[in-house]
């Protein structure tokens, strides 16, 4: 690998006395997607949100082990967890806009960053929806409140609010998993489109959608990392007996 | 299968009975006050304050104890606001389910337990060694003491509520707690604060005891913080004690306006919930 954008060294996560993920090593490309695979409760979505710090929000986890983004340890002592989080976004399983306009929508992060109202505002905003893939359709409404759009345009809109913040990776935690087909589709196409200037990383058990997505593959199971590495040679060519099971359908 | 449908009829019944004796009290509460009340409400009753001889059934009104009222319950919901919000966020995004927020919550439970008049012997006991007289700052300490509990327990339930996923698309752009707090959990709950704010201040507005010792009462518009004031309980407790039927009459009238400005209160802040769930995700 040329440049690992992010890398775990011994991840370690316990909830409360069950131990969620064991000692994993790996390596994450800068730019393109890389998708973690593996049947539900394997610990894809641990392991996803312990790249944003969001898992110590929940109660009783403990984390043990390094993860480095661009070589700097995101759980030093004295690093700052909002920055990481502006560093890496997150899109959720399930579209969860904030109770605001379209708009405000949109310009929540920048503007917890310090930006200002104005005519760059409103430009950034367009900019970002134009980027998820949301730009027509809400041109005319973007003062209307976000809980008025359907399930996939709001899925598109929590997409560009975590783009609003120019964020260097993109975390996906099944983010089409609550969706239609069709708006299924837009997200996977946007996600496609954005994989040049970012890191994506999206955790999925759709292995259908993990083939057509994904550049780079880790494959989880049982909270253990059984293989990771380029998409086609995982694929076609699995190294281990279990990566060639599940690919098959014989487990998971 | 007819034992279940037994059972089914049974609880059915006990139901509908229970909401039945709700409502039915609350009808015959208000058929009360407003069958011995309103004959003797009047324009002037609400208009003018009490004159000469007004407490043996001559001319005057109970403005005094009105506008006492509001100020005091007014005061004392926005002191309490200005407590409760910082309490009940602290405990819901800073502590969680911690030992600590559980001990806050069973020390407000108690406090919601305690009478309203050991609030007015504490607020009285306070002002003396203060060296403070009878006003409407007093009563206003004392009440937002009563709402206090009542308030931020309010809260807290509300805020619980809010779906996890909420707070977490808000962290994920890199939003503190306090943004998180005050952007988007206010907001989504704007209904629920509101409806804390209406408990409490129907509490605070219809208590006497904690009133009695603290604001003390008197016949004239309060005009400064540092005077006494009055209010309608205590107009409808000194008017009921008077011998004279007239009097009393106008104690059930003093009833019938503490309870309209409640339920116009209540009306009101129904309506703004309406337009302050605009932008809620469900």
């Amino acid at each position: 690998m040329l440049h690992p954008h992010l890398q775990f060294n011994q991840l370690n996560i316990w909830y409360g006395a069950q131990r969620a993920l064991k000692n994993v090593t790996a390596e994450i490309p800068a730019r393109g997607i890389t998708a973690i695979i593996g049947p539900s409760g394997c610990g894809k979505t641990t392991l996803l949100k312990s790249l944003n710090r969001l898992l110590e929000e929940t109660d009783g986890v403990r984390i043990s082990g390094q993860i480095l983004l661009d070589g700097q340890d995101i759980y030093a002592p004295r690093i700052d967890v909002t920055g990481i989080r502006t560093r890496v976004g997150l899109l959720a399983s399930k579209p969860c806009p904030l109770p605001m306009s379209i708009y405000d929508n949109v310009a929540y992060g920048p503007r917890i960053h310090g930006r200002k109202n104005g005519r760059s505002m409103d430009q950034r905003v367009e900019r970002h929806l134009r980027a998820a893939g949301l730009g027509e359709e809400v041109k005319d409404r973007a003062h209307e409140p976000a809980s008025q759009l359907s399930t996939g345009q709001q899925q598109r809109l929590c997409l560009a609010r975590a783009l609003a913040v120019e964020p260097e990776v993109l975390l996906g935690d099944e983010p089409t998993s609550a969706l239609d087909p069709i708006s299924a589709q837009r997200i996977e196409t946007q996600l496609q489109a954005l994989k040049n200037q970012m890191t994506i990383v999206v955790v999925t058990h759709l292995l259908r959608q993990a083939r057509r997505l994904a550049d780079y593959v880790i494959f989880l199971w049982m909270g253990e990392l059984v293989e990771a590495g380029p998409a086609a040679q995982l694929f076609n060519a699995p190294r281990d007996e279990r990566t060639r099971a599940y690919l098959a359908g014989d487990i998971g | 299968m007819r034992r279940y449908k037994f059972e089914e009829n049974v609880f059915k019944i006990l139901m509908i009975g229970s909401t039945v004796i709700v409502l039915a009290s609350l009808v015959l509460i208000l058929g009360a006050i407003l069958w011995r009340g309103l004959p003797a409400l009047s324009l002037e009753m609400i208009t003018q304050t009490p004159k000469g001889g007004y407490y043996l059934g001559k001319e005057g009104g109970i403005l005094n104890a009105i506008v006492g009222s509001l100020y005091l319950a007014g005061g004392a919901t926005i002191l309490s606001l200005v407590i409760s919000l910082p309490i009940a966020l602290y405990l819901q995004l800073y502590v969680k389910r911690t030992h600590y927020a559980e001990l806050v919550r069973l020390s407000l439970d108690v406090l919601w337990g305690v009478p309203s008049i050991v609030y007015g012997a504490f607020g009285f006991t306070l002002m003396v060694w203060l060296g403070m007289r009878a006003s409407l700052l007093g009563g206003i300490i004392a009440l937002a003491l009563l709402e206090l509990p009542i308030m931020v327990r309010a809260m807290d339930e509300a805020i619980a509520l809010i779906p996890t996923a909420l707070k977490e698309a808000s962290y994920a752009v890199g939003a503190t707690r306090l943004e998180t707090a005050t952007r988007v959990i206010v907001r989504q709950n704007a209904a629920g604060l509101l409806t804390a704010l209406l408990l409490a201040f129907g509490r605070g507005i219809g208590d006497a005891a904690s009133v009695l010792f603290t604001a003390g009462y008197t016949d004239r518009l309060p005009n400064s913080l540092f005077s006494p004031a009055a209010s309608l309980p205590l107009a409808v407790f000194f008017q009921l004690g008077t011998p004279f039927p007239a009097v009393q009459e106008r104690a059930y009238a003093s009833a019938v306006v503490l309870t309209v400005i409640v339920l116009v209160i209540s009306l009101a802040s129904r309506r703004l919930s309406k337009r302050l769930t605009k932008h809620v995700i469900q």
